[in-house]
């Protein structure tokens, strides 16, 4: 296998930036090129729901790197410019505004787009959270807003809840799960989500699912629950979940069944690699292709992905890990919390907001489960079962 | 090599320790990084420049000097 003389990377956000930055620390001294939608330098995504929504962060602190540390990467960006199609035998791809890039290798690392509730109104007053623009709209109309609504009570739906609520609003959090972050933590640990919200003041209806969206003169003033039931809002935010960003790859061949299919090495076709919450790939700890949807899944698959570009043959085969940060709670995730797991806390005490819990499926450690304890969670990594295949990633 | 570490962006996750046990801690109360050694020796450049890229928070930077 020979080392391409240039990579393009369709996508501008932490993965593809990391690619880059790898490819030139192992020595990489080929042509780097990044397409990217949205105008900006690369940002990050995790700050957007907490920190730049309630305002307590200048934007300019989102960056994820600074102009001199760009100019030594010696990156062509192409930025506020949308990868159309992907032609893989001609090995180019084409771009809205008419270019016809090709490459030697390409990365996909188009990420999501949030998902919108099918069948309703498009109403002034309803968001979604994803870019740094969709963030400033909605903390401008926010200023104004007495009554929010957020739907779906994931990672993204209850940080946005826990902003909204520090900002002073009156928040009602919608969930079709029995508590918020159900699908991430489980049941059991869901309720102390569903307690803390609660605590401060955010009215949850959970077990439910919006019927719709109402409207006056073309704006939000409502949304609707099964029975009648009317939840009045000045601002709706929909944070139910989100689609990979696969439409301009349509026609190209690939495997778009849920994100780009991608091999154990991510390889999506020959020269063509996926990185980041577009990727699926055949998790080693279960019989199915999944995609992770977590800031460090983006930079550990990137630097798995730019060795594999280099001519390796690397697997991927992280600890998965993810956090949330809510009013003044923080949440760690290190491993998976399998269907069938149950949790229990094995230190500390949920009633005092500190505690260590660990997931545990068929007698095997499967996750440890941190709140407001990140060093104990941290040193609870190596309780984790080689078992269920969760090994390093430096391998 | 010098290192600097962002204690405003840290978001406590601690893949720095992992990467980097011998330049990076966290503080007990919170996860906050804390440098250990700022000028480490070069057999750790290597880790320390993997934290830089592991770091969820884009909170650990290097500095080279020749």
């Amino acid at each position: 296998m020979s080392i391409p003389d240039d990579v393009l990377v369709a996508g501008a956000s932490v993965g593809g930036l990391t690619v880059a930055e790898a490819l030139r620390r192992k020595g990489y001294t080929g042509r780097i090129r990044i397409v990217g939608e949205e105008p900006h330098l690369p940002y990050d995504r995790p700050p957007l729901s907490k920190e730049v929504l309630t305002g307590t962060w200048p934007v300019d602190r989102i960056y994820l790197r600074g102009q001199d540390r760009l100019a030594e990467l010696g990156v062509d960006w192409v930025l506020g410019v949308r990868a159309e199609r992907l032609d893989p035998h001609a090995r180019t791809v084409k771009t809205d505004d008419g270019r016809v890039l090709p490459y030697g290798a390409l990365v996909i690392a188009t990420g999501l787009v949030p998902r919108r509730l099918p069948g309703q109104p498009n109403l002034a007053g309803v968001h979604t959270l994803r870019s740094l623009d969709d963030t400033l709209n909605l903390k401008r109309e926010l200023q104004d807003a007495h009554r929010v609504v957020v739907v779906g009570a994931g990672v993204l739906g209850c940080e946005i809840a826990a902003a909204a609520r520090t900002l002073g609003k009156a928040v009602t959090l919608v969930d079709p799960e029995s508590t918020p972050m159900a699908r991430q933590l489980g049941v059991e640990l869901g309720r102390h989500v569903a307690a803390m919200h609660e605590a401060h003041g955010v009215r949850l209806h959970t077990g439910t699912t919006v019927t719709r969206l109402l409207g006056t003169d073309g704006r939000i003033s409502a949304i609707a629950l099964p029975g009648n039931q009317i939840v009045e809002a000045d601002v709706v935010v929909l944070a139910a979940g989100s689609i990979p960003a696969t439409r301009w790859l349509d026609g190209s061949g690939l495997d778009l069944d849920d994100g780009v299919g991608c091999d154990a090495s991510l390889r999506a076709a020959p020269d063509v690699y996926a990185v980041g919450d577009v990727a699926r790939w055949p998790a080693p700890w279960t019989d199915t292709a999944l995609r992770l949807e977590t800031r460090t899944n983006a930079t550990e698959q990137a630097l798995v992905v730019a060795d594999n570009i280099l001519g390796a043959d690397r697997l991927y085969r992280p600890i998965p890990y993810f956090w949330s940060d809510q009013y003044d709670t923080k949440i760690q995730v290190h491993g998976v919390i399998t269907p069938h797991a149950r949790t229990r806390v094995v230190e500390g005490d949920p009633r005092e907001g500190r505690f260590l819990a660990l997931a545990e499926d068929g007698g095997v450690v499967t996750a440890a489960i941190g709140w407001n304890n990140p060093r104990g969670v941290r040193t609870a990594r190596r309780l984790l079962g080689h078992e269920t295949n969760l090994i390093t990633t430096t391998d | 090599m010098k290192v600097i570490v962002d204690q405003v962006k840290c978001v406590g996750g601690g893949q720095c320790v992992i990467a980097a046990e011998e330049v990076f801690e966290q503080r007990d109360e919170d996860g906050i990084v804390v440098l250990l050694d700022p000028t480490p020796p070069p057999e750790l450049h290597d880790a320390v420049r993997e934290a830089v890229m592991l770091c969820p928070a884009a909170a650990i930077w290097v500095e080279d000097r020749a």
